[in-house]
């Protein structure tokens, strides 16, 4: 099992961080576009799924899966979205427990709390990095 | 071990919707579809007209969630109706007591083949944002209430499949996304009126299909 790489989105569809582990794939555009496609996509894909369920929906879309890997989705209230891609053999239960706990226990802690990160802005804090680091690679699904 | 399906749609190469089967009323697997309240005045939910269709924005209650729309007033359904007839009726106090009916909008066939229009770039995008080598499209997409499955054949057509989301196994479904590759192959492709990329008519695939969904649905196998 592996754990490829991990995106969190503010409300906005800017992207405050990125981070990777496994991924052997890369895309030929910059980081910022590649955020932007992502969001881009997700966003559009809240929609379709909302419009295409027989009926009304709690969470909305959680994950999809292709021949390679699997793309996890969790976003809070407050509408910060984490993106984790994982490979196909972790489900999504596993994701968001794991993604819930790194948006309480990292980023509420180390990004919402620490008075020189402005809400918003990208995540440059190396404390932030450090502890997200520590817990990705601390869970059972990363190889 | 029985499973729900909801939806069917076949989209072509090009990404138009060329067959879609509803499965969703002849079921009767959609069960919060519409509620009826008495409603004293002000109203204490918040409208907006979108798409001209009155849409509930804010005030869930006893059933009515956010999302969904008005369908009729006092028994009278609105179609028809304009929305500013609407919201002057539902703006006077004399014509309190209302009936107000809410229910999840319906997907019209315009909006149907919007939603295969947007399917496309999903199954692309995924393709290039994969952080693995030679990965394929989307296969499977999960949300809380149901699960789309989508099989991509070599010629480019897509196979989609929306059923409910609490299983466990999804072999059935893979087999009935195969049987409807193979009905596809027989009775649209084998009809000599089938012009492809046009919209599948033709009588003998739909009877199969819907058996070969019974049939999923009552044995989870095909």
């Amino acid at each position: 099992m592996t754990i490829y790489n991990l995106y969190i989105f503010h409300e906005n569809g800017t992207l405050l961080y990125y981070q990777e582990w496994h991924r052997r794939k890369h895309t030929e555009m910059s980081r910022e576009e590649e955020g932007k496609l992502l969001y881009g996509m997700i966003f559009s894909m809240k929609s379709f799924v909302n419009k295409l369920s027989p009926s009304d929906l709690k969470d909305g879309f959680q994950s999809f899966k292709t021949s390679k890997y699997r793309l996890n989705f969790y976003e809070t209230a407050s509408s910060v979205k984490f993106i984790l891609n994982t490979d196909t053999s972790v489900t999504y239960s596993l994701v968001k427990d794991l993604l819930k706990a790194v948006y309480a226990q990292v980023f509420v802690e180390y990004a919402v709390k620490n008075p020189l990160y402005k809400p918003g802005d990208p995540i440059l804090s190396l404390l932030f990095k450090n502890k997200c680091d520590h817990f990705i690679k601390a869970s059972s699904f990363y190889k | 071990m029985a499973t729900r399906i909801y939806n069917v749609f076949i989209v072509s190469k090009s990404g138009g919707l060329i067959y879609d089967y509803d499965h969703t009323s002849s079921s009767g697997t959609v069960h919060n579809l519409e509620v009826e309240k008495t409603f004293g005045y002000p109203l204490d939910i918040r409208l907006i007209s979108e798409n001209r269709k009155m849409i509930v924005e804010f005030g869930a209650r006893d059933g009515i969630a956010t999302g969904h729309v008005l369908i009729s007033m006092n028994g009278i359904s609105i179609e028809g109706m304009s929305e500013e007839q609407i919201k002057e009726f539902i703006q006077k106090e004399e014509n309190f007591p209302l009936n107000l009916k809410f229910g999840r909008p319906r997907l019209s066939t315009n909006e149907k083949i919007v939603l295969a229009s947007m399917f496309y770039p999903f199954f692309a995008l995924a393709v290039q944002l994969s952080p693995e080598l030679g990965s394929s499209g989307i296969k499977e997409l999960e949300t809380d209430t149901f699960k789309l499955y989508c099989n991509q054949t070599l010629t480019g057509v897509k196979f989609i499949i929306v059923a409910e989301s609490k299983i466990s196994g999804s072999s059935g479904i893979e087999s009935l996304l195969d049987k409807i590759y193979e009905l596809y192959a027989d009775y649209a492709l084998k009809n000599p009126f089938y012009s492809l990329e046009m919209p599948i008519r033709a009588d003998l695939f739909d009877t199969n299909l819907a058996l070969a969904i019974d049939q999923i649905e009552r044995t989870g196998f095909i």
